[in-house]
């Protein structure tokens, strides 16, 4: 097991290396100045050599480069040009509302997802299983922004239980907590939805090929009942495809979630990224992105300790 | 469809019971559409600074009114010399900085030597390089000297740029701002709002609002049903395309379209063959149809424009007929210059719906004289270092949002390439002049000169579609400079 570990987390450091010189380099070739963006059209040539020579882009790249790397290694993600703030800061800010908002929606498509998949596959090829089915067919061809539009009409302009849209932050009280989630509610549920829909799918398809192997009749044989096989010894063989498909969500949801924040207006993670590129805030570009790869192989390498909490042949590695 | 109209009628009967409770509301949540970088006025250009710190939370000497007049602020009156060069601004008393420090002439000449610094990174320095030396005589007069006369001086003091801010707190004014206005700044959220609320201790009469917050809603299709869900009840400029009818049936809304400070230019490199031929400006002037423009890239709001200038301008004249359209006349002035049979060329054309909308239309209506146009969509910042910075372009659709920069057109190495001395010479006339008739002849000119010259294909102004509760008042219907103004914002009942 710590052999396994060692391996995964020296391929996550060497993977995070090679992410921070694509990153890097990508941005550098990059058209569009920083300073001129932030002054603007008529910005006189010594007011953007002033504002250049002081965001320090004057120096060579290389030098610039090694510093990002030495920054980072040290915490330091340097200072973003448009905010002047930390980049740290502002991560921290956004991450208080994407983090939320990604387990509430992986939550969510899970607590859905799990019993749907195995209840259809249970009733293979009844009725309830064509319509469970069907539905979940929707759910994968339905644009989550339509969707979320949809659920503001509804749920906001119409019955006006919860906001159209924003973020106040999490507030000082419980009071504060609760508005904060109720913020979170609708973009939680569109974005859960369509991540339920294909999460059940793959349950479904996952159980019905392991329900279809000699261990599980073994079990029927020796006279378990049929709900012990399929929780006790069918669902935990079907996991890992599931587990698969749940860190990949979690990925997407941590920061693939732009159009979601743009319908409700919610200062995540996407959104910064967005703003950062198209105002060529590159530092925080730099940033955002090396965070999101590092968080990135951090799941997967739970994902990968779980296969290996599933699957007991993992953890002798044989 | 169905279902979202019976849900609006649903929302409609809800918000008319709920909103008799809400008598002489205190607070406001206006939408606008950009984040701000950070909030000092005198260190970027991005027009969402001003947009909430303007006259709300920082006054200059002298500001900007609702129709584009200078108006008294800080400074409670001014003095020019008959020679045009020395100014006496006399500032207001009782005047303090929302973290209690005293407002007095020191922090005038301490903000403007800050701007025109050798190392400033204020974005519109230009408003400063007349400035030969700035002297606080007494706390309350300030004597600003120029190195040439400048008729504009008074207006330029009353941009956003040039506000004055105190040395105790400037360098912070990026993420915390201390100003002298009626509303003092509370709280960031970044990528949410910032919110202001009324400052206690202001100079002047106290606005109506207790507190106000600015909220960042990028997505149009996202600004209607906050709209509508009244957890936003303004929007100073909705970008609501199509449903903005359906926004203009309700009453609870008041709809206002006014106008801006933004020219619509077909932008030409007046350097480049063939548009270094006035025959070929000329006919590309000619067959331009303003109103199919403005019908397909802005909803059909917008006033026609003839030269580089708002018609909200009171120095405004109408120059739409100096090229009408007239297909005919354009193939004839091609063929003139030498293109019987046309020419292809690149029209690149940035982000917003207004340029890349217009720029199918103007294609089009130029492919009838034969014009061939390539359409290369750019990104902002590739259109500012191929287009605004090299020159590298053949056409391009953009709006110069700055208020009055007809004096762009006599900069040497601006990005259209023209160059003509007599409209320069106008320039520093005007520069010279201080007499508001005077003045006023003089923009006629220049306005004249380019308009003649066909230096750009002259589109259409901007408009601004301001969407607000019914209930609201004072909100501004015109915007001549880049503001929010809050000030005169209050809630009847």
């Amino acid at each position: 097991m710590t052999a396994y570990l060692a391996k995964r987390l020296a391929i996550g450091l060497a993977t995070l290396l090679v992410a921070s010189l694509v990153v890097f380099s990508v941005l550098e070739i990059l058209p569009g100045d920083p300073a001129r963006i932030m002054l603007g059209l008529n910005a006189s040539p010594e007011a953007l050599e002033a504002l250049r020579s002081q965001m320090g882009l004057d120096r060579p790249v290389v030098l610039r480069y090694l510093d990002w790397l030495a920054g980072m290694a040290t915490g330091d993600f340097g200072r973003s040009y448009t905010y002047s703030s930390p980049v740290i800061e502002l991560v921290a800010e956004r991450v208080s509302v994407s983090l939320p908002l990604a387990l509430m929606a992986l939550a969510l498509s899970t607590a859905i997802a799990i019993p749907v998949g195995i209840f259809a596959a249970a009733r293979r090829g009844r009725l309830s299983d064509t319509i469970a089915m069907g539905i979940a067919q929707v759910g994968v061809a339905i644009p989550n922004f339509w969707f979320a539009m949809l659920l503001v009409y509804i749920f906001a302009v119409g019955l006006r239980l919860v906001p159209a849209g924003g973020f106040p932050g999490w507030g000082e009280d419980w009071g504060g907590v609760w508005q904060g989630f109720k913020a979170l509610l609708l973009p939680a549920v569109a974005l859960a939805l369509p991540q339920a829909a294909i999460l059940s799918r793959v349950t479904r398809s996952a159980m019905l090929e392991v329900m279809g192997e000699d261990y599980i009749r073994t079990a029927r044989a020796k006279g378990l009942p049929r709900r012990a096989v399929l929780w006790r010894h069918a669902l935990r063989n079907a996991l890992i495809p599931v587990l698969t498909i749940l860190g990949l969500q979690f990925a997407f949801l941590l920061a693939g979630t732009i159009i979601i924040e743009n319908v409700f207006y919610l200062p995540g993670l996407g959104r910064l990224i967005f703003q950062a590129i198209s105002q060529r805030d590159l530092i925080v570009v730099e940033g955002v992105v090396m965070l999101l790869v590092a968080s990135i192989i951090v799941i997967n390498l739970l994902v990968d300790i779980c296969y290996a909490i599933a699957d007991p042949r993992l953890r002798t590695g044989r | 469809m169905k279902t979202f109209a019976t849900m609006l009628g649903a929302a409609a009967v809800l918000l008319a019971s709920g909103s008799a409770a809400l008598c002489a509301r205190t607070d406001l949540v206006v939408g606008v559409v950009l984040e701000p970088p950070h909030l000092d006025p005198t260190a970027g250009a991005a027009a969402a600074i001003d947009e909430i710190v303007y006259a709300n939370v920082f006054e200059g000497l002298t500001r900007i009114g609702p129709n584009g007049e200078v108006e008294p602020a800080l400074a409670e009156s001014w003095e020019v010399s008959d020679d045009g060069l020395t100014y006496n601004f006399k500032l207001r008393e009782g005047v303090t900085f929302h973290d209690g420090t005293t407002f007095e002439a020191e922090d005038v000449k301490f903000s403007l030597d800050r701007a025109r610094a050798e190392d400033s990174t204020n974005a519109q320095k230009v408003l400063f390089s007349a400035i030969e030396n700035v002297e606080a005589v007494d706390p309350t007069t300030v004597r600003v000297t120029l190195k040439h006369p400048q008729g504009a001086f008074p207006y330029n003091m009353g941009w956003g740029d040039a506000v004055i801010v105190a040395p105790e707190s400037a360098d912070a004014n990026k993420e915390k701002p201390v100003g002298t206005g009626p509303f003092k700044f509370d709280n960031w959220a970044k990528g949410a709002s910032v919110t202001i609320s009324k400052y206690a201790d202001y100079w002047g009469k106290p606005v109506a609002l207790e507190k106000a917050e600015f909220r960042f809603i990028p997505d149009a299709a996202a600004a209607v049903p906050a709209l509508l869900s009244g957890d936003v009840q303004a929007f100073t400029n909705l970008q609501a395309g199509d449903a903005l009818p359906q926004i203009e049936a309700d009453p609870r809304f008041e709809v206002v379209i006014g106008a801006t400070e933004g020219e619509t230019i077909l932008a030409t490199n007046n350097g480049k063959a063939p548009f270094d031929n006035l025959k070929v400006r000329q006919a590309i002037a000619h067959a331009l149809n303003r109103d199919e423009i403005i019908l397909g890239a802005s909803s059909g709001n917008g006033v026609p424009i003839g030269s580089h200038f708002s018609p909200a301008n009171a120095a405004y004249i109408d120059l739409t007929d100096t090229y009408p359209h007239d297909v005919e006349k354009a193939k004839a002035l091609l063929a003139e210059a030498g293109h019987p049979d046309g020419f292809s060329a690149t029209l690149k054309l940035p982000p917003p719906p207004y340029a890349r909308q217009g720029g199918e239309i103007v294609a089009s209506q130029l492919r009838e004289i034969g014009i061939e146009l390539e359409i290369i969509p750019v990104e902002w910042a590739q259109w500012l270092e191929q287009v605004f910075t090299n020159k590298d372009y053949d056409l391009s659709i953009v709006s110069h949002t700055e208020p009055n920069d007809i004096n762009i057109y006599a900069r040497d190495d601006y990005y259209f390439n023209y160059n003509n001395p007599a409209f320069d010479a106008v320039m520093e006339e005007l520069d010279a002049t201080t007499d508001p008739d005077k003045r006023k002849e003089l923009f006629g000119t220049a306005q004249r000169i380019i308009a003649e010259d066909a230096v750009n294909g002259f589109l259409f102004q901007m408009p601004k579609t301001g969407v607000w509760d019914a209930k609201l008042e004072g909100m501004w219907e015109n915007a001549p400079i880049q503001a929010n103004d809050l000030t005169k914002v209050r809630w009847t009942d």
